[in-house]
């Protein structure tokens, strides 16, 4: 008996990823894939388009997190022309990426991660969703996250002409400076956002640390990976998403190596499957070893979990407060996939604490927002830390700053062995002899959904619900059993 | 009651028409409560069997977002087709091919050679390249297949409405969503956007003036209040169809086009071929030398790249055509 | 080369010289070449560059635009127009991966019946060289909307 499990988010005919499992004779999992279908190009049909064309074009890589991709690449354009840029235009891109980082994480906390331990892991289907999470914490509470959310996504519109898809950063700076009166807007916007995030932290401290089995779940095996981790830190080792050098700690926590962007290439090599349309990033030191983690693996994660993993802390006091009791419970490294809510809630609060920072920085409103690039063209390398990690943007032109290649490592691919890995393991651990059941489905979601997979980016915007089905076929690809969600 | 039944249904897409519905705000929870949900994978919990069984053309809304760049995607897009009674094409990537239909400019193999084998930073020596179908221990994984084209959803199956935009405009979206809850939908074939051009939207300052030389955008500060094409810089708006509020120029940022053409003008690049024509040379060019206009001329860089950046697959000749690589 | 091959030529000319020139070199018996669908236009300015490319997309081998000499356009600029429209466009072909060879730009005057059938002739040769343009066959697979 050889038996496949099919786990296609969304639908099998679309949707960005998908999971199969395949079962041994005894009905155990021998091996997970999760497996991405999209494919689109980018890295072949940009060769040939001016270089500064790339901060617009490259959003379109991903909706979700198009200020990842724009601020990666504005940052790569720079580095092309050897531009430094004025400190103004540093801030504005700073804060702006910032009020981003509110922007996105909170609609993947609420609408993906919320349901799942507010309303329960275990709780009713059609209840675990964002309506059922607005029935457990109320609707006043409803109402604040649609409004933070707003006010987030109006501050984006101020600074970029729009939240999605932004053009708020150009080659050199940032499109335009800002006034008086916009800093002063930003100012109060940043406040209301302070307390949105302490709100938000204090919900996941209420609901999640205070109950044990949550905290067991936590801990637990099924969620836990030892691997290298990966991520940018200020030059005094903290957080920091927009620029920095990066960080590789061992799954000890020790520090493995640390580089300068434009030294990715000397640490990071990519590994391709046929069956899947994700690339494999490792760290070329310990070489590809397969889909495994521990020390000898060159797997290593990215994101929120990441970053708390690489830094030694937050600049900011408040983060930098709930940083330590993350570390307290979780431990450094923290290899627990679930804590990457965790992680992400925090960042929340650093994110707000940051952009009220800036906005009362008197360079915010300073007149040198953009310099012109004229030097000659040739190579420059950008990387950000995009919400669900490092984000790599890698460009070469000819001498008329047309480009001649690109190279586009993008945060979900550095976590595709990680996410294998966890689909696999939570899978091994629930379906035995064949028997597979709707808690299962769950699991193995929250496996999956810890990472806030990017490229399954339609499923994580309004309810959050991800639907799955699960298929069981015979070795002739026969459907024996379907699990269905009510 | 009977609601009208809502579907929105991706393919090649980033996901930013769908997500940026979020930034309706209360409208959102309006539509929803105004409708059935058909299929809405952001939103609801339900399965490509659902959809199947419904019969055809009782979907009374479909939004399909994203362009047709695989084997699946293109099955997507008929179903969409046969289920739905009023299908639009939701985002300019569906309209016109948008971003990812840029991959005309290369070769299908350029491209997945390119990314797999020839990238920077990828570690393949025996040259994989993932492939539809994979035999592991005599199990079979399969993912779709990258078409030779990527295709407007139009090339693939007739398309009732247009709602362009990369994202399409919030209040062209509010828009399309009322008049097809209340049923007073325009005429089929009508496209959601004003009936002129970004131009007449954008607030700058024109003078009509000719430009004799040509900007790259990183190359200066644009003045703030007057046109960036009479700058000097590449600007799409004469060719683009308003309706965006012209929110690029607004930020000193030019036109690119996501709107598509305008209106009565079937091919983006050569509109905007036209315009640059008319702004760019002397105002008395008696006596200048086909030389000399060809050198001011040929400082558009690349005008393929520039004039189809949304429309490449929608235009006359849909690709580049013999690519080598 | 392709055996036989009889290069299709479509060509723009304006009303008020171009194709005066052609009709002189008609009248005069001077033997220009048949493979030409010629096109009238009241003036060069007047050829959208979307005719080119639909000339081009629908199986032209080549494209001749004619149009009066610098400084005689009867629309005063219409040909400083269509010079750097024509410019803009063998660019914009190259790109597309048509031989910019395959259009070109003439200016024929009402008296010059012997200079249009010479060009023209020299054309069709040009034509022929490069052989014909496949793009309206592959571009005619393409086109299948259900
Ligand atoms: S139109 Fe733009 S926002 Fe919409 S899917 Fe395409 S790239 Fe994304
Ligand atoms: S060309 Fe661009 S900047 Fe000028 S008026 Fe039109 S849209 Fe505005
Ligand atoms: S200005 Fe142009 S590129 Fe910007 S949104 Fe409007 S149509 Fe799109
Ligand atoms: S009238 Fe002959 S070119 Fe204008």
């Amino acid at each position: 008996m050889k038996k496949v499990v099919t786990i296609q988010p969304i639908t099998r005919l679309e949707g960005h990823g998908k999971i199969s499992i395949f079962l041994d004779e005894t009905g155990n999992v021998k091996d997970a894939y999760y497996q991405v279908v999209e494919f689109r190009g980018f890295e072949r049909f940009c060769i040939g388009r001016p270089v500064e064309e790339m901060p617009i074009i490259t959003p379109r890589i991903c909706g979700v997190c198009p200020w990842a991709h724009h601020m990666a690449s504005a940052k790569a354009v720079d580095a092309v022309y050897g531009a430094e840029l004025p400190k103004t235009a540093k801030k504005i891109r700073e804060m702006a990426y910032n009020i981003f980082y509110i922007h996105d994480h909170s609609a993947v906390f609420y609408a993906l991660s919320a349901p799942d331990f507010v309303v329960g892991p275990d709780a009713p289907r059609a209840e675990r969703n964002i309506l059922g999470l607005i029935g457990k914490i109320g609707l006043e509470t409803g109402k604040k996250v649609i409004n933070a959310r707003m006010v987030a996504t109006k501050l984006l519109e101020k600074l970029a002409g729009r939240a999605i898809i932004p053009t708020c950063a150009v080659p050199g700076g940032v499109s335009k400076p800002l006034t008086e009166d916009d800093r002063k807007e930003i100012e109060e916007g940043a406040k209301k956002l302070v307390d949105f995030s302490q709100f938000t932290l204090k919900i996941f401290e209420d609901v999640v640390l205070k109950n044990q089995k949550y905290l067991d779940l936590i801990m637990g095996d099924v969620y836990k990976h030892e691997t290298y981790y990966m991520g940018l830190v200020d030059e005094k080792g903290l957080v920091n998403y927009y620029d920095g050098k990066v960080r590789v700690v061992d799954p000890k926590g020790r520090i493995y190596t640390e580089f300068h962007p434009k030294d990715y290439l000397n640490h990071i090599g990519e590994h391709v499957e046929t069956w899947t349309y994700l690339k494999f990033p490792y760290l070329k030191s310990l070489g590809w070893k397969g889909i495994v983690d521990g020390e000898t693996s060159g797997v290593y994660r990215v994101g929120p979990l990441g970053r708390l993993n690489v830094a030694d802390g937050f600049a900011t006091p408040l983060a930098q407060e709930a940083y330590e009791k993350f570390k307290e419970i979780l431990g450094k490294p923290a290899h627990a996939t679930l804590g990457y809510h965790w992680a992400r809630v925090i960042e929340i609060l650093n994110a707000a604490e940051r952009v009220l920072e800036l906005s009362k920085d008197p360079d915010i409103t300073g007149k040198d927002f953009r310099v012109p690039l004229t030097n000659t063209p040739s190579e420059g390398v950008g990387i950000v830390e995009a919400p669900r990690g490092t984000l790599i943007h890698h460009y070469k032109t000819d001498q008329n700053g047309i480009l001649t290649d690109v190279n586009l490592i993008v945060a979900t691919t550095h976590n595709n062995a990680g996410i294998c890995m966890s689909v696999k393991k939570a899978s091994q651990q629930l379906i035995r002899g064949g028997n597979v059941n709707d808690g299962l489905l769950n699991m193995i979601e929250m496996a999956f959904r810890a990472y806030d997979p990017c490229l399954a980016c339609g499923t994580h915007a309004l309810p959050g619900q991800m639907p799955l089905d699960v298929c069981i076929y015979d070795a002739n690809g026969r459907l024996v059993v379907e699990i269905k969600r009510p | 009651m009977n609601k009208p039944r809502l579907a929105i249904i991706p393919g090649a897409n980033c996901a930013g028409c769908d997500y940026s519905l979020l930034d309706l705000g209360e409208k959102v929870i309006e539509v929803l409560m105004a409708v059935d949900i058909a299929y809405w994978p952001t939103a609801a919990d339900l399965k490509l069997e659902d959809l199947e069984k419904l019969p055809d053309g009782s979907i009374d809304l479909v939004l399909f977002e994203g362009a047709v760049n695989n084997d699946e995607t293109e099955e997507m897009a008929k179903l969409a087709r046969r289920k739905a009674k009023n299908l639009i094409a939701f985002g300019a990537c569906a309209c016109f091919g948008g971003i990812p239909g840029l991959a005309n400019v290369a070769s299908k193999d350029g491209i997945l050679r390119k990314a797999y084998i020839k990238s920077l930073s990828t570690v393949n020596q025996q040259g994989t390249i993932p492939c539809k179908l994979t035999r592991l221990d005599g199990i079979e994984l399969t993912i779709p297949e990258f078409l030779e084209s990527v295709k407007s959803l139009d090339q693939v199956v007739n398309v009732d409405y247009y709602l362009p935009g990369c994202p399409p405009p919030l209040k062209l979206v509010a828009e399309a969503l009322t008049a097809a809850l209340s049923g007073k939908l325009p005429p089929k074939g009508t496209v959601f956007g004003s009936m002129k051009s970004v131009c007449d939207d954008c607030k700058r300052i024109r003078e009509d003036k000719k430009i004799t030389e040509i900007k790259r955008y990183h190359q200066l500060i644009p003045d703030p209040e007057r046109c960036l094409f009479e700058q000097g810089i590449i600007c799409m708006g004469p060719a683009t169809r308003g309706g965006c509020d012209a929110v690029c120029p607004t930020v000193n940022v030019p036109c690119r086009g996501c709107m598509g053409p305008t209106p009565g003008s079937q091919d983006q690049g050569a509109r905007m071929l036209s315009a640059l024509s008319s702004v760019i040379g002397l105002e008395v060019e008696t006596g200048v030398s086909d030389e000399e206009v060809r050198k001011l001329i040929l400082q558009v860089k690349d005008p393929l790249g520039t004039f189809y950046r949304y429309s490449l697959p929608k235009s006359i000749m849909r690709r580049v055509w013999g690519v080598r690589e | 080369m392709v055996e036989n091959f009889e290069p299709n030529i479509v060509v723009f000319a304006c009303n008020w010289c171009s194709y005066a020139g052609m009709d002189l070199a008609g009248t005069s018996r001077i033997q220009y070449p048949h493979n030409l669908k010629v096109i009238r236009v009241m003036c060069s300015g007047r050829i959208n560059p979307v005719y080119i490319l639909e000339a081009f997309a629908n199986g032209a081998d080549g494209v001749l635009v004619t149009g009066c000499h610098p400084g005689d356009c009867h629309y005063i600029s219409g040909n400083y127009k269509t010079r750097k429209r024509i410019i803009l466009l063998e660019r914009l072909l190259e790109q597309f991966g048509i031989e910019k060879e395959r259009l070109r730009l003439e200016w024929v005057s009402a008296s010059e019946g012997e200079k249009f059938a010479n060009i023209a002739k020299e054309f069709v040769e040009q034509i022929r060289k490069l052989g014909p343009n496949h793009i309206a066959k592959e571009l005619r697979k393409e086109v299948a909307v259900v």
